[in-house]
């Protein structure tokens, strides 16, 4: 058996619960049952902290705390929704669809899209800002997968991926701010990518349509993160058993 | 009690969301008794009238004759209603935004693509001129809700319908809003 982890009390939305000494509040709050919102976050890999959607409340503390890179203490009281909360996760995904063009009716992930849901949770009925429009080329140049960077978000889901799982790094994030873009090697066509393996580890874990499977038409893409989690689990723990939760 | 005044307007998008209103099916009796249809794509009037109390939007604003429209159906009407993703986003008619010049794209759909014969259609007072961007309409003018979907399922709309008729604007959350 396993050594029982050191736990201490903190509060969420007013419930003690148990946390686990180390853990964020993000999964602390998950093995609770509170699904906090969150979209670069992926179990099994390092956390970015970067699309802030999992913003929550620490009580004294005026600053609001992104859940996956906050680690529990003792005594912690954890607001995970509040009309504050509200109105900034729902700019964070009106800026998102804002800023690349999520054409959600002609996209491969329409209904099995993670921006998608968090939109519609997020009350996201129309987008406030203007949008930019960016002009961005697909790269279907592998002759498994398709790149589209008008969907893509950079959560960098699919870097670390790359570089923590499957060891290949192909993937990475060139330029910065609003010319930030995910490319493969040394921004070549990803079809050229010599490191690529062509495991797909990648294109299971994108929350969005940016990275399909050849071939997809509207509404067929289905990614599985999950299965990405339980790749590690599995790794860490010697045992290759059929995952609980495979999407 | 006079009934209300219903519009239905067609701009920049493909007639779907008018489609999906046809598929209330047996409801648009109940609709039919319950409103006057004062204008729509689907009643054959001329001109938009005056004092309409509830105008669902479809498409976005893509040309001239959108946005003179768009502007009428503004003063005119006491709800404006965004139907469907088009109006709503922008969506797939808005998919020209990143290539920029509405020329070079006139140029490449009608001019390079054909084989033989290309020539941009051009007809003052008859074809109007695409604008530099495609633009959701409350970026054009004041909307009162928003109804999206692509297009939006029948039960959606007749729910969005329903809650104006009683008084109330459409529900504005959980899958009543979900895009696509």
């Amino acid at each position: 058996m396993p050594e029982r982890p050191t736990t201490v009390a903190i509060a969420i939305d007013g419930v003690d619960v148990e946390a686990y000494q180390g853990e964020t509040v993000l999964q602390c709050a998950r093995r609770h049952q509170v699904d906090i919102p969150s979209l670069c976050f992926l179990e099994g890999v390092s956390t970015m902290g970067g699309c802030r959607l999992c913003v929550v409340e620490v009580a004294e503390d005026p600053r609001l705390r992104p859940a996956c890179a906050t680690t529990v203490a003792a005594d912690m009281e954890v607001t995970t929704e509040s009309p504050r909360l509200r109105s900034y996760r729902r700019s964070i995904i009106e800026l998102l669809f804002a800023e690349g063009n999520h054409v959600c009716a002609v996209c491969v992930s329409n209904g099995s899209c993670e921006l998608q849901d968090i939109a519609v949770r997020c009350g996201m009925d129309h987008v406030r800002y203007e949008l930019r429009s960016p002009r961005r080329h697909v790269d279907a140049s592998h002759p498994k997968y398709v790149f589209d960077p008008n969907r893509c978000i950079l959560c960098t889901r699919c870097v670390r991926v790359c570089a923590e799982v499957e060891g290949a790094h192909v993937w990475d994030v060139a330029h910065r701010g609003h010319g930030a873009e995910l490319v493969t090697e040394l921004h070549q066509p990803w079809g050229e990518a010599t490191s690529c393996t062509w495991c797909g580890k990648c294109v299971a874990a994108c929350p969005t349509g940016a990275l399909s499977h050849q071939g997809s038409a509207v509404g067929e893409m289905r990614h599985a993160p999950n299965m990405i989690t339980w790749l590690v689990a599995a790794r860490q723990r010697g045992e290759w058993t059929e995952p609980e939760a495979r999407r | 009690m006079t009934r209300p005044r219903l519009a239905t307007v067609w701009l920049g998008g493909c007639s779907g969301c008018h489609m999906s209103f046809l598929d209330m099916d047996e409801w648009l009796f109940d609709l039919a008794a319950a409103v006057d249809l004062v204008y729509s794509p689907i009643a054959d009037v001329k001109e938009f009238p005056h004092d309409v109390d509830i105008c669902l939007v479809e498409g976005a604003v893509a040309n001239e004759d959108n946005a003179e429209l768009a502007k009428i159906v503004r003063e005119r009407s006491k709800l404006v209603i965004s139907f469907g993703d088009c109006a709503v986003s922008g969506n797939v008619t808005a998919m020209r935004n990143p290539l920029g010049d509405p020329e070079a794209i006139l140029q490449r759909v009608y001019v390079d693509a054909p084989d033989r014969d290309g020539q941009v259609p051009r007809a003052a007072g008859i074809v109007p001129a695409l604008l530099p961007q495609v633009r959701p309409l409350h970026q054009v003018i004041d909307v009162e809700a928003y109804v999206p979907g692509c297009p939006p399922p029948a039960d959606r709309i007749r729910e969005a319908i329903e809650s104006l008729l009683a008084g109330r604007r459409p529900p504005a959350t959980g899958e009543s809003i979900r895009f696509g």
